[in-house]
């Protein structure tokens, strides 16, 4: 049997472990448009601030192709799947053909409609070659406009500054991390990065890039105008889906796949950004491009490839992410506006402490940690296996929450690895 | 595999696991140079948990799908194949504490004087898990797949 993996990140990880833990004789072919040793995406925002050099950025061992006899096609793209004759087509006219196939192609940068995109040092930043580039390019004492305070707009920030670089962020909500951070975590984690000099405006995006050949600045909507001698677009990613456009296989926003992580046609699976699985929380499908996630749909489908049959209970978001020591820890829903929703929280501004739990019908549905983060899995552990938080719901803003405070029946049972009655 | 595992009923609290733990994890592997000699103490590798007259510790669980390993971004969390204990690699580790974001028991220490995440390695190089060997009650015990109570 042949299994073609289209991707070389962490979900083609997750598969290629899972298959060879059974199957030491299926082949397994890996494609990528990139030609890196499979590496951290996470960290390229460390390594563009001298946190982590490049040799350090390998996620898997030198030997991991050879020691899992998985065949590299690297540096050529995979431009079109013939589900029906089982082919992928090559951007050189090549094809290869599978008997299981796995879409694990990521996501890629929003990019607004905007004028002079086309500038140099335009950057986005989500890929190696996009931390290289921006790290040539980024000079100590330069002036950058991230356009998104996210996740990824609010890392490049935190490198960018480690380079010494003037930065301002430019988010179109109310506060940066709105994705994961209610108004009062906004607050605190901004309040860190402006004590370092990092600009923050919110309520606005860019209008117009200006400069001749290269980038000097940035209109924006609301009329501000800003110098910049590099910009980042980081308003998001959506699903890199375009190797299934023109086929049968069902996309919404991202690639839709069941509970073993296939798609709407047999033989073919997809994990991690590209695909969009179920999200327990919200109880339907959802995209949920976060690193954990991706390996654990690989892994998924790695095994139901071999005929293992393994299902997925759902996902939800959970980051943890900091600057510099700020650090936070959020999972689930963290501000949700409907009443059915109990909030139980607690701030300490002196300390830059923030808890919040979001609790609905008894059930621990999210959480915010700022600073005070330690043991935070207890929380996502509530989440994922549905406990009752009842019997100790009053005790979770304890500063030494614990497993002392679960019924002992329970305690014992999650300790002793006993079976739960 | 081997696990440690605690009879909290007749922990007394006297935290002496913590002590041998750090003592264990130091360059001198004794209490007295562990304590008073290294200019940085060594991070705790278990977590003790209180609230009279209950008390007891907690070590990794080295789960069978550990969590640790498949979420950390680094690769620095291992699962070792043959002995099934979870490891790791500080070098490789960057701190972004994605491993205390998952794991369920809470047993992941942040080390935030090196910045790397702490955890029992059930003292691999010792050969038997030193806040064993140091419980003066035997409240812990190290055995396979779980304990009687």
């Amino acid at each position: 049997m042949r299994i073609v993996i289209i991707g070389n990140s962490v979900a083609m990880v997750g598969a290629v472990e899972a298959i060879r833990k059974y199957d030491t004789s299926s082949e397994i072919v890996v494609i990528s448009d990139e030609t890196y040793h499979v590496y951290s995406r996470p960290l390229i925002s460390y390594y563009l601030g001298n946190l982590v050099s490049e040799d350090k950025m390998i996620y898997r061992e030198k030997d991991f192709y050879r020691k899992n006899k998985v065949e590299t096609v690297f540096g050529i793209k995979a431009i079109s799947i013939d589900e029906r004759k089982k082919e992928v087509y090559l951007e050189k006219g090549d094809s290869i053909s599978f008997d299981k196939l796995l879409i694990a192609t990521g996501g890629k940068p929003i990019i607004p409609p905007v004028e002079g995109l086309n500038k140099k040092n335009v950057h986005t930043f989500i890929k190696m070659d996009d931390a290289k580039k921006l790290k040539e390019a980024a000079k100590p004492g330069s002036k950058a406009v991230i356009v998104g305070g996210g996740l990824i707009g609010f890392k490049a920030a935190e490198g960018l500054h480690h380079l010494g670089v003037d930065v301002t962020i430019v988010e179109l909500a109310d506060r940066i991390l709105s994705t994961i951070l209610d108004a009062e975590g906004a607050s605190l984690v901004s309040q860190s990065l402006q004590n370092d000099g990092i600009k923050i405006i919110t309520g606005t995006t860019v209008d117009k890039i200006i400069g001749d050949e290269y980038v000097k600045g940035v209109l924006l909507k609301n009329g501000q105008e800003l110098e910049a001698d590099n910009l980042i677009i980081a308003i998001g990613v959506v699903p890199n889906v375009d190797v299934v456009k023109n086929t049968s296989i069902s996309i919404n926003r991202g690639i839709l796949v069941d509970n073993t992580m296939k798609t709407s046609v047999e033989d073919v699976y997809a994990a991690g950004d590209v695909a969009e699985g179920y999200d327990m929380l919200v109880e339907s499908n959802r995209v949920v491009p976060i690193w954990p996630n991706a390996y654990m749909q690989g892994e998924i489908a790695g095994l139901n490839m071999i005929g293992i049959n393994k299902s997925f209970k759902g996902i939800f978001p959970m980051n943890s992410i900091g600057y510099k020591n700020t650090n936070m820890i959020t999972a689930g829903i963290t501000n949700p506006q409907q009443e059915e929703f109990e909030i139980i929280s607690k701030i300490d501004h002196n300390r830059k402490y923030y808890k919040k739990f979001v609790v609905k019908e008894n059930r621990l549905v999210g959480f915010i940690l700022i600073n005070d983060i330690d043991r935070a899995g207890l929380f996502t552990g509530f989440i994922k296996n549905e406990t009752d938080i009842t019997p100790f719901k009053k005790y979770l803003l304890n500063d030494d929450f614990g497993f002392i405070y679960l019924p002992k029946k329970l305690r014992k049972a999650k300790m002793l690895d006993l079976e739960v009655v | 595999m081997k696990k440690v595992y605690v009879k909290e009923e007749v922990c007394v609290g006297c935290r002496l696991c913590e002590v041998y733990c750090i003592t264990s994890h130091s360059k001198y592997k004794d209490v007295l140079k562990a304590y008073k000699l290294e200019t940085q103490r060594p991070t705790p590798r278990i977590v003790i948990e209180e609230n009279k007259p209950v008390s007891f510790s907690l070590q990794c669980r080295h789960c069978d799908d550990a969590p640790c390993v498949k979420s950390c971004i680094t690769g620095a969390m291992q699962k070792d194949p043959l002995t099934g204990v979870v490891t790791c690699d500080t070098d490789k580790c960057v701190g972004c504490w994605t491993c205390v974001l998952v794991c369920e028991f809470g047993a992941i220490i942040r080390d935030v004087n090196n910045k790397v995440a702490s955890k029992c390695d059930l003292c691999a190089e010792a050969g038997e898990p030193a806040c064993v060997k140091n419980c003066p009650n035997e409240a812990l015990v190290y055995s396979e797949g779980g304990i009687s109570v």
